[in-house]
């Protein structure tokens, strides 16, 4: 038996992980902010990721422009998030959380289906607008790999910085902090959460459009999407974005590992195991300072 | 300029308000008095829009406001103080402010002045402006919550029990600041639990029981009636 | 016997009859399609003991039914000859087993985090079903024959499609009674004051762990005694079963009918798998987008579902 693996399969999984960390980071990150700020569960997250992925294929097939297609798909999947919003789940304020999870859930639904009757059965392929790589230990590693982390770090620090410094960034804070007395200041609280549903949808559909030349754009990508957001959710605390950001990483990270031993479709129960753990110990979050 | 006519509100199946009728001219400080759990808060939050009556009317200037999305009112110029003061604990103390100053329609010039309009009147907040709102002490959250309602430059506060927990010393403070607020022609609603406070600084006052106005009375006027307060407020 | 107690045993009689005949005079397709309800119905009341009691949102009852399947499955293909109340054993235990595991986990978690471990729960599950191939089948699933009906030394015949139907609606029925003496009984009281106030009733003195574990243990069985009615009458098991949808199904069921009131849950079962056969008609394959936003729209603006104005009356 091998004592130990070679040094650089292991170096490679851990730049792979860091990649899919950084993807499914911006995903959950979409979900925790929902979540913070407006009470709402939502299922239909990983359907946003592949909505936003189909609607990027069909802009990159039009435009020919990778980064067109991707403020495309953003601003289309955000509008639609806001539609969503708009027309049902803001009614739900107020009541129990877990009716958003079967509302989103229903909404999944009709998504996933939309999917297929809009753009058939098969999956899509996105060109990488970045080809070209570098020599990475004995591998061939692709540059649009490494962009891919750093656009959607990018994007994080960005919403980052909108919430920290921009105006708007106070009405949503102040709102997720205390919404009745954010609405006694004026803020129109319903707009705030609407917008913020649009601001984690086009976070989704950018994971979406980033994630299509790696892995393809399939009608079943959301349902997994969704599986791996809420358990980053989870283990990194509901609502803490840094947590999200950290599970998100150390999650991707471990499955990347388990890969070297196990199968891919194997390497999934990683995650779950996490969760477990999770569970029974910190069930606030493994990330979150002190549990209360 | 606020009216209530009638007013009934419940919590869940408890019928808290029984047909309240109040009225406060414009520039008004007037007081309302009554033990604790008459409804004098509940009042405060029916005009806000926190509450929806199940009966009767608000208005405002006029205007019916009866049941309108709370976020509405401040541009209408209603700002609410809560009781326990409810300060955005982990924005800083100017983001506090900011959440009444960044309105459409209030100039960069406007808005500075604002600022060092409320810092002259509280000086703490202006040392503690990057400080979270959390760790200021109970005194210096109350001057936050009031600077915050002024930031709004509203025609009428509504102030709940804004002494509630302070030092004699800061109560002096609040004194104060409702006779700045007065001076400028803000109407106040004050809700408190300090009588002689309250005698002092209104010109009206009314008193609440079991969710009905009971009695209305001058300032002045009822300063004297020991009877009455004794009746009503049990000091 | 009071008048409403008459009035509700004349409707339940009503309904069993009708039931009870629908075979006899049913196109083929039909006569399937009722005992179809039956068994969907068998785990939506199930499922309503967790999220219409006891307040306990679950995405986890595709495991309960599938592994019900599986193990009937495993009883009808490892004894010779294959033998009707064995398989039901098997897969009673089976569930009875995921159950377990499954209660473990719900007296520590509370709502949203509950939920979503239910729903990862049920994915792992399908994920060991699927690629644990050389003992489930993987993704074709086993194939069985139907054992006979049969007694011991006394009798054995082999099922058709009305005796067949006749015995599925024998155990559902007799599924429905029990669980409605025992949502009536003071232990469903207590699950119904947990749903209404947790807090409270564990601070009144109850052991809030316990009957919750109780509760799961309870809506495993009989969803697991679904999935093994449901074995019986398509003598396949596969993955399919065990995949989240099913879950997701089974609360639509709930939602849609009317949680906690246990015959609200079955009517939303035959709505939905009505709504879905009529609408599939004009939309095909895409019957679910229709289905959906009516779901929807039901969360958000009835809540109480179909039936859920019965509840307090059926409740008492």
């Amino acid at each position: 038996m091998s004592v130990g693996l070679p040094l650089d399969q292991i170096a490679i999984q851990t730049v792979n992980g860091i990649v899919n960390g950084m993807i499914l980071a911006l995903v959950a990150s979409g979900l925790t902010l929902i979540f913070g700020i407006m009470d709402v569960v939502n299922f239909a997250h990983g359907d946003l990721v592949m909505l936003g992925g189909f609607s990027g294929a069909t802009a990159l097939a039009m435009t020919g422009n990778f980064w067109i297609a991707l403020l495309v798909a953003i601003i289309t999947i955000a509008m639609l998030g806001a539609a969503l919003h708009a027309s049902t789940l803001r009614y739900l304020l107020g009541r129990d959380p877990l009716t958003t999870i079967l509302a989103t859930f229903g909404m999944s639904l009709v998504l996933q289906k939309y999917a297929i009757w809009q753009w058939g059965p098969s999956a899509r392929n996105l060109t990488a607008p970045i080809t070209g790589q570098f020599t990475l230990f004995y591998l061939q590693y692709p540059w649009y790999r490494v962009a891919t982390a750093v656009l959607a770090a990018a994007i994080i620090g960005g919403l980052y910085a909108f919430l920290k410094y921009g105006r708007y960034g106070i009405w949503i804070r102040a709102t997720t902090q205390d919404r009745v007395m954010a609405q006694a200041m004026g803020i129109p609280v319903p707009i705030v959460h609407t917008v913020v549903f649009a601001i984690g949808a086009g976070m989704a559909a950018a994971s979406g459009v980033l994630f299509g030349p790696l892995g393809g754009v399939t009608q079943t990508m959301g349902a997994d999407f969704t599986l791996r957001a809420f358990i980053v959710v989870v283990v990194g605390g509901m609502g803490n974005l840094g947590g999200s950001i950290l599970a998100s990483m150390f999650i991707s990270l471990l499955e990347a590992y388990a890969s070297l031993i196990v199968s891919p479709a194997q390497a999934v129960i990683v995650s779950f195991v996490a969760l477990i753990v999770t569970l029974l110990f910190r069930p606030t979050g493994l990330f979150v300072p002190t549990p209360k | 300029m606020l009216a209530l006519r009638d007013v009934h509100t419940y919590y869940a199946k408890s019928h808290i308000l029984h047909g309240v009728t109040i009225d406060v001219g414009p520039g008004e400080v007037v007081g309302l008095l009554g033990r604790n759990g008459v409804g004098k808060s509940t009042t405060l939050k029916t005009i806000c829009g926190l509450v929806r009556p199940a009966q009767g009317r608000v208005e405002f200037e006029g205007r019916d406001v009866t049941g309108w999305a709370p976020h509405r009112l401040p541009a209408l110029g209603i700002a609410y103080v809560p009781e326990d003061r409810r300060i955005f604990r982990l924005l800083t103390v100017l983001e506090n402010l900011r959440t009444g100053l960044d309105r459409p329609g209030v100039s960069e010039q406007r808005r500075t002045e604002l600022l060092e309009k409320v810092y002259h009147h509280f000086p703490v907040l202006r040392e503690r402006r990057s400080q979270a709102g959390g760790t200021l002490s109970g005194g210096e959250q109350q001057m936050l919550a009031i600077a915050r309602a002024m930031m709004l430059e509203p025609k009428i506060i509504l102030l709940d029990e804004p002494t509630e927990g302070l030092m004699p010393r800061m109560v002096g403070q609040i004194r104060e600041i409702i006779r700045v607020l007065h001076a400028e022609g803000v109407a106040i609603l004050l809700v408190e639990q300090n009588v002689p406070l309250t005698l002092e600084v209104s010109g009206r006052v009314y008193i609440m029981e079991k969710g009905v106005v009971r009695h209305q009375a001058m300032a002045t006027e009822l300063r004297q009636q020991h009877d009455v307060i004794r009746q009503y407020l049990g000091v | 016997m009071s008048r409403r107690a008459t009035g509700y045993w004349a409707v339940f009689t009503a309904v069993v009859a009708v039931l009870a005949v629908a075979p006899l005079v049913l196109p083929p397709f039909w006569q399937r399609f009722v005992t179809e309800i039956l068994v969907w119905g068998l785990l939506a009341m199930s499922s309503d003991i967790l999220i219409g009691y006891t307040g306990m949102v679950s995405f986890g009852h595709s495991a309960f039914f599938g592994m019900g399947m599986y193990g009937a499955a495993a009883a009808l293909l490892s004894v010779e000859p294959p033998n009707l109340w064995l398989a039901l054993l098997f897969g009673l235990c089976a569930a009875a087993l995921v159950a377990m595991f499954v209660a473990f986990f719900a007296t520590r978690l509370r709502d949203i985090y509950f939920a979503i471990t239910t729903l990862v729960f049920s994915q792992i599950f399908y994920v060991i079903i699927f690629t644990w191939t050389e003992v489930t089948g993987g993704e074709n699933g086993l194939t069985f024959s139907q054992p006979p009906l049969s007694i011991p030394g006394i009798f054995s015949t082999r099922f058709t499609t009305e005796t067949l139907h006749w015995f599925i609606l024998g155990v559902v029925t007799c599924s429905y009674l029990l669980l409605r003496r025992i949502t009536q009984s003071p232990f469903g009281k207590v699950l119904q004051a947990i749903r209404e106030n947790e807090p409270r009733t564990r601070a009144i003195g109850y052991h809030v762990e316990r009957y919750k574990m109780m509760a799961v243990m309870l809506s495993g069985l009989f969803a697991g005694a679904a999935g093994v009615l449901y074995a019986l009458q398509n003598r396949f098991a596969a993955p399919d079963f065990v995949f989240f949808l099913i879950s997701g199904e089974t609360v639509i069921f709930n939602v849609m009918g009317g949680a906690g009131t246990l015959v609200g849950p079955v009517a939303g079962a035959a709505f939905f798998l009505l709504l879905r056969e009529v609408v599939s008609r004009f939309f095909t394959e895409y019957y679910l987008i229709p289905v959906g936003i009516i779901f929807v729209l039901i969360v958000v603006f009835l809540p109480q579902g179909l039936l859920g104005f019965l509840r307090r009356r059926l409740n008492e």
